[in-house]
């Protein structure tokens, strides 16, 4: 009680956050209950009758099941695998600008895409992608009719990810720059009097200065596999490229809150949920064995 | 800088500023693209696409745009959302992150995993969009504004600034009989600048930028922000009939949509581009900051 009266403004000022957390973080998750439920929002969430994991087994039984869950997975995963490389390679090649102003303007540009919102980027790709659009009149004059990018559901995959790329690239790759400025001159130096082409001191000193950043950047990303962006695919969706561009996140915002089946939505909500912490428990555990037990925890 | 380059040195650098040379247009043509487009005349466009004589331009997209009162409403209340977000979040985690810096509150281990699982886990959208409605928080501007607003990456943003304010200074205002609050809005609080921009300018761009939770929280289209009336013109390509006078045939309506929505663009990304180049440096700094574990 003493302690508590001499250092109560230390609650006092941690409160805020507390309470918030507890309601709009934890109350969700006592929320969740409901995907074991039939629920009723007039019984509420105590009230509903339990179901075991009924809301589970139709959605691993349901047809949609294996198309969403694949387009989840696709998705991110060449997603990572397409965009990881990118930002590293960004910072080597801005690495070696020595002119400190055209490095900062070069950063300025790349830097730029980043803070576009998702809509206008979405809107872009519709405009750009149009039949009409700028890049079919190129692919016009070269196959003679235009693409239809935006509603084929073979394109859609290149067209989130390669714009996903141009919107973020130059953004993720500030982190690794910073990184490459702390490398001692001098070890370059030396490495060149011994005679060590650009290629080697790249490999040689840059990139193990980086190598763990790299890891714990793709711990990160690896973990949210499973929780790629709603707010992009579901603004690219259109009525025909859905074959590929379903993904869990759309389903369940689709058959939650545009439906209803507030009970199967949650569950299938959960489901994603629980993969993603464990994708992220296993690339973790991975990633701090092959990199000399740098991992995130 | 080195001693020399070989040869093969030379032509790697020149290989490189090549590609970063590419990466730079890669990014901005698109960009130079959407503002040249949006001068252009409406009619001239659809024919013929981008062109570069001077009677073909026109800003009669801009007008529209500017004329719209659902953009201009959307305009005021991202304004709106976007600086109470920021207040509110910059409050809230700096309280806590000063909190948590100390040593000695009590409980502290327990609290940051608290927060930080829930940067991993979830309950999911439908069971915080049924806590939202149950709060009575649907279709007022607070849904918008207050489940977002603790963010554990901020309140470890601020963890880490505080704890590299040094003790001795509270130490020696305490010995002057200066009590916990007063050492924090005095002393404190005027050294915290930085982090407070920092963050504010993060909460800003992010709120300004969003769409998902004013979509699924508000139906009142009076309080939609400017993304969502974006998304109508940009996407749904609902470009409001009001906009345009209702005699004008369809034709016009086709001839003028494809414009409306280059300047949609243009006026929806100028605040931030322009503030851009200038925040260039605080927006590094808090990409740093939050790389330090």
């Amino acid at each position: 009680m003493e302690y508590f009266k001499k250092h109560y403004f230390l609650y006092l000022m941690l409160s805020p956050a507390l309470i918030l957390t507890l309601i709009f973080k934890y109350g969700p998750m006592y929320g969740a209950i409901i995907a074991f439920k039939d629920f009723s929002p007039i019984r509420g969430i105590l009230g509903s009758e339990w179901v075991g994991l009924y809301n589970f087994e139709k959605f691993l039984s349901s047809p949609n099941f294996e198309v969403i869950f694949m387009n989840t997975l696709k998705l991110s995963f060449f997603g990572l695998i397409l965009s990881f490389p990118v930002p590293i390679l960004l910072a080597l090649m801005l690495n070696q600008v020595r002119r400190a102003g055209v490095k900062k303007n070069i950063q300025l540009f790349l830097y730029a895409p980043n803070f576009i919102s998702v809509v206008v980027v979405v809107g872009m790709l519709f405009i750009f992608l149009s039949p009409t659009g700028p890049i079919n009149q190129l692919f016009s004059w070269i196959t003679g009719e235009p693409v239809m990018f935006m509603s084929r559901p073979e394109y859609f995959r290149w067209i989130y990810i390669l714009s996903d790329i141009w919107t973020g690239a130059g953004w993720a790759s500030i982190i690794y720059v910073a990184a490459l400025a702390n490398v001692d001159p001098e070890l370059h130096n030396a490495a060149n009097l011994d005679g060590a082409n650009l290629l080697q001191r790249i490999r040689h000193i840059d990139l193990p200065t980086i190598r763990p950043i790299m890891a714990i950047v793709f711990i990160l990303a690896a973990g949210g596999i499973m929780s790629i962006g709603f707010e992009k695919a579901y603004l690219m969706q259109t009525a025909t490229n859905l074959p590929t561009s379903e993904i869990i996140p759309t389903y369940v915002y689709k058959i939650g809150l545009q439906s209803g089946d507030y009970a199967y939505s949650a569950a299938v909500g959960l489901f994603n949920s629980i993969i993603n912490v464990i994708l992220l428990l296993t690339v973790n555990f991975t990633v701090k064995k092959l990199n000399e037990g740098e991992g995130l925890y | 800088m080195f001693v020399k380059h070989s040869r093969l040195d030379r032509f790697m650098l020149a290989l490189n500023a090549a590609f970063l040379t590419l990466a730079v247009l890669i990014v901005i043509l698109p960009l130079i693209y959407v503002v040249i487009a949006s001068f252009m005349d409406p009619s001239v466009l659809l024919s013929q696409g981008i062109s570069f004589r001077i009677s073909d331009w026109s800003t009669e997209g801009y007008k529209m745009i500017l004329t719209n009162p659902a953009m201009l409403r959307g305009f005021a209340n991202a304004v709106f959302y976007a600086s109470a977000f920021a207040v509110l979040t910059v409050m809230v985690s700096v309280c806590a992150g000063y909190a948590l810096s100390d040593d000695r509150l009590k409980g502290k281990g327990f609290f940051m995993t608290l927060f930080l699982f829930t940067m991993f886990f979830g309950g999911g959208l439908v069971p915080t969009y049924l806590l939202v409605k149950n709060l009575g928080l649907l279709d007022t501007v607070w849904a918008v504004i207050i489940p977002g607003a603790v963010n554990v990456w901020n309140i470890i943003l601020s963890r880490t600034f505080f704890k590299g304010v040094p003790n001795e200074l509270k130490e020696a205002s305490n010995v002057d009989g200066a009590s916990e609050m007063r050492i924090f809005f005095s002393i404190v609080l005027p050294l915290s600048k930085p982090i407070i921009f920092v963050l504010a300018l993060y909460a800003f761009v992010g709120q300004w930028n969003s769409y998902f939770d004013a979509m699924i929280y508000l139906d009142n289209p009076n309080l939609h922000p400017l993304q969502l009336v974006l998304r109508s013109i940009l996407i749904q390509n609902q470009v409001d009939p009001g906009m345009i006078s209702d005699q004008l045939a369809a034709a016009e309506m086709k001839r003028l949509s494809e414009i409306i929505k280059y300047a949609a663009i243009v006026v929806s990304s100028l605040p931030l581009i322009i503030m851009y180049p200038f925040f260039q440096k605080y927006f590094e700094k808090g990409v740093m900051v939050g790389s330090i574990k």
